[in-house]
C-alpha cells in the first residue's frame, strides 16, 4: 500500500501539485486520471522518486520515502516495476536481454535460472518466440507487453504504468489493461496507472484518483465515477461523444 | 549565468559518474562494447586521414623550401614535428569530437528522449555511472589511436616524399631522427589523455541533460561538437604553455 500525505511539488514559481492526500491499495489497479496538464505525470514521477516533493510524504507500507536512507531507497526501487508510455525498452538489447536486465542487475541467480524466469514472464504476457528480436522489430502492443514483462520479472511490490495503452488500437489497449489487472491480482502488487483513457477507467478502475489543476478533485471507483455530481469529473468523463451517447440512452431508458 | 550553471552541472555529473558503481560483470561488458564502438570503429577514418595528411605535410614542406642551404632532411623533420606535436593529438581529437562526440551525444540523447534513462533511474541504477563511466574507461585506449595516427602520418609523409620525388628515403629518415626530443612524445600523450577525458565526458554531458525531442538531439550533437572542440583547443593551449614554454 502507498499512502500520500499533503504532497506539494513546484517547479520555480509554478505550483504543480497542491497538497495531494490519498492511498493506493495493494492488489488493486489504482488509476490517476485527469486532463493534460493536471499534474498526473508529475505525481507519478514523485511516487517513483524521480522528482523530489517540496512538502508532504509518500509512505510505502510504513516508511516515508523522505525518511529513507540511500540503501533503503535503493532497496525500494528494486521493488518497483515501471511501464513507460513509450515502453522505454533498451534499443541496444534484444527482448530477452531487456527482460533479463533487472535480474542481472539485482539478483544472484545463475544465467539458466534467469533465462527460465524470463521465459516464464514472457509467456505470462503472451509472448513467444520473440526472445532474440530487437524492440524495433516488434509491434507497439508487443513492446508494451515486453515492458510489462520487464517490470514484473523481479517480483516487484509496486507496479507503475504511465499511459500503458496510449498509441494502441482499442482491442490491444483492452488486452493490455486486462493483462495489468490480472498480474496485479496474481502477484498481489500495488499498481498505479496514469491514464486519461476512459475505457481503462471503465475496465480496470478499482480505485480512481481524479486530478484537476494539481488538486485532488475526486476519488472513488469505476461505478461511482458515472454517478458523481462533481462537475469537473462529469466534464472530463462526458467530454467523449461515446460516453455522452451512453448517458443519453441511460437517461431515456430510465 | 547560464555558463556558470552549465559548468556546475558538468562537475556535478562527474561526481555522479564516479559514485555508486554498476555491477562489475555488467560494467565489464559495457566497457568492451564502448571500446568496440568508440575505439575500434574509429581506426579506419583515423588511419585514412592520418596517412594522407602526413603525405600532404611532406609535399607542402618540400615545395616551400627551395633554398639549397636548407638540408633535404627538413622534409622528414617537419613531417615528424607536425604530426607528433599537433596533427595526431590535437587535430585527430577535433575530428573525433565530430565522429565520436556526436555519436555519444545522440545515443545518450535518444535514450533521454525515449525515457530509457528514466527506466534506469527507476530501477535504482546510477544512470550516469552506467552510461558515462564505461566511455571514460574505453577512452583510456585512445592514446593507441593517436599512436597509430602518428605512425601512419609519418608513413604517409615518407611515401609521398620518397615516391613523389621530393626527398630521398635516407634524407627523410635522417630528418625523423635529427634533434629527436623524447619529451615531445610524452607531451603529446599527456594532452591525448586530457583530450580523451574531454571526448568522453563533454558529449555525454550534452546528451544526458538535453531536453526535448528528436530535433533537440540534433542540436545537442552540434553543441557537443562546438563545446568539445573549444575545450580541446583551449586545453591544448594551456598544456602547451605549461609543458613546452
Amino acid at each position: 500500500m502507498i499512502t500520500v500525505e499533503n504532497l506539494h511539488k513546484s517547479f520555480g514559481s509554478e505550483h504543480i501539485l497542491k497538497g495531494l492526500s490519498t492511498t493506493f491499495d495493494k492488489g488493486k489497479t489504482n488509476l490517476i486520471i485527469g486532463q493534460s496538464g493536471s499534474g498526473k505525470t508529475v505525481f507519478l514521477k514523485c511516487l517513483l522518486g524521480l522528482f523530489e516533493a517540496n512538502d508532504g510524504k509518500i509512505i510505502f507500507e510504513d516508511k516515508a520515502i523522505q525518511d529513507m536512507n540511500d540503501d533503503e531507497k535503493r532497496s525500494l526501487r528494486e521493488n518497483m516495476g515501471m511501464v513507460f508510455q513509450g515502453s522505454a525498452l533498451f534499443d541496444s538489447m534484444n527482448i530477452e536481454e531487456n527482460v533479463m536486465f533487472p535480474l542481472r542487475m539485482f539478483s544472484k541467480k545463475k544465467k539458466s535460472e534467469m533465462l527460465d524466469r524470463v521465459n516464464e514472464v514472457l509467456l505470462r504476457v503472451n509472448l513467444e518466440n520473440v526472445n532474440k528480436k530487437y524492440p524495433s522489430e516488434i509491434s507497439g502492443g508487443m513492446q508494451k507487453r515486453v515492458a510489462i514483462a520487464r517490470a514484473i520479472v523481479n517480483n516487484p511490490k509496486y507496479l507503475f504504468c504511465d499511459e500503458p495503452n496510449s498509441g494502441l488500437d482499442p482491442r490491444t489497449a483492452i488486452l493490455i489493461d486486462n493483462l495489468i489487472q490480472e498480474i496485479t491480482k496474481e502477484y498481489d502488487i500495488t499498481t498505479v496507472i496514469n491514464t486519461h483513457d476512459m475505457n481503462s477507467v471503465m475496465e480496470i478502475g478499482e480505485k480512481i484518483v481524479f486530478l484537476q489543476k494539481g488538486n485532488l478533485a475526486w476519488q472513488g471507483d469505476n461505478t461511482q465515477i458515472f454517478k458523481t455530481d462533481n462537475k469537473d469529473v462529469t466534464d472530463f468523463v462526458y467530454s467523449s461523444d461515446l460516453f455522452k451517447k451512453i448517458r443519453d440512452v441511460q437517461i431515456k431508458e430510465n | 549565468m547560464k555558463y556558470l550553471h552549465d559548468i556546475g552541472s558538468y562537475f556535478l555529473m562527474l561526481r555522479a559518474v564516479f559514485s555508486r558503481p554498476t555491477k562489475g560483470s555488467i560494467l565489464r561488458e559495457l566497457i568492451f562494447k564502448e571500446v568496440d564502438e568508440l575505439i575500434i570503429n574509429s581506426l579506419g577514418i583515423v588511419a585514412f586521414i592520418s596517412f594522407f595528411v602526413g603525405g600532404v605535410v611532406a609535399i607542402q614542406t618540400a615545395l616551400n623550401i627551395d633554398n639549397p642551404l636548407i638540408p633535404e632532411y627538413l622534409v622528414g623533420f617537419a613531417t615528424r614535428q607536425s604530426i607528433i606535436l599537433e596533427f595526431a593529438p590535437t587535430f585527430i581529437s577535433i575530428i573525433m569530437a565530430g565522429k565520436m562526440g556526436s555519436f555519444i551525444t545522440s545515443s545518450i540523447g535518444s535514450m533521454r528522449v525515449t525515457e530509457q534513462i528514466d527506466a534506469l533511474e527507476v530501477m535504482g541504477i546510477n544512470s550516469l555511472n552506467y552510461l558515462v563511466f564505461p566511455k571514460i574507461v574505453a577512452l583510456l585506449f585512445y592514446p593507441f589511436v593517436i599512436a597509430i595516427s602518428m605512425f601512419l602520418g609519418i608513413l604517409g609523409g615518407w611515401v609521398a616524399g620518397v615516391y613523389g620525388g621530393f626527398s630521398t628515403s635516407e634524407a627523410f629518415i635522417q630528418g625523423l631522427q635529427v634533434d629527436f626530443i623524447t619529451f615531445h612524445v610524452v607531451y603529446a600523450f599527456i594532452k591525448t589523455f586530457v583530450f580523451a577525458f574531454i571526448l568522453a565526458t563533454v558529449p555525454s554531458w550534452q546528451g544526458f541533460y538535453m531536453k526535448g525531442g528528436a530535433l533537440e538531439v540534433g542540436k545537442a550533437s552540434t553543441n557537443s561538437f562546438v563545446w568539445t572542440s573549444v575545450l580541446i583547443i583551449l586545453t591544448n593551449y594551456v598544456i602547451t604553455s605549461l609543458l613546452l614554454s
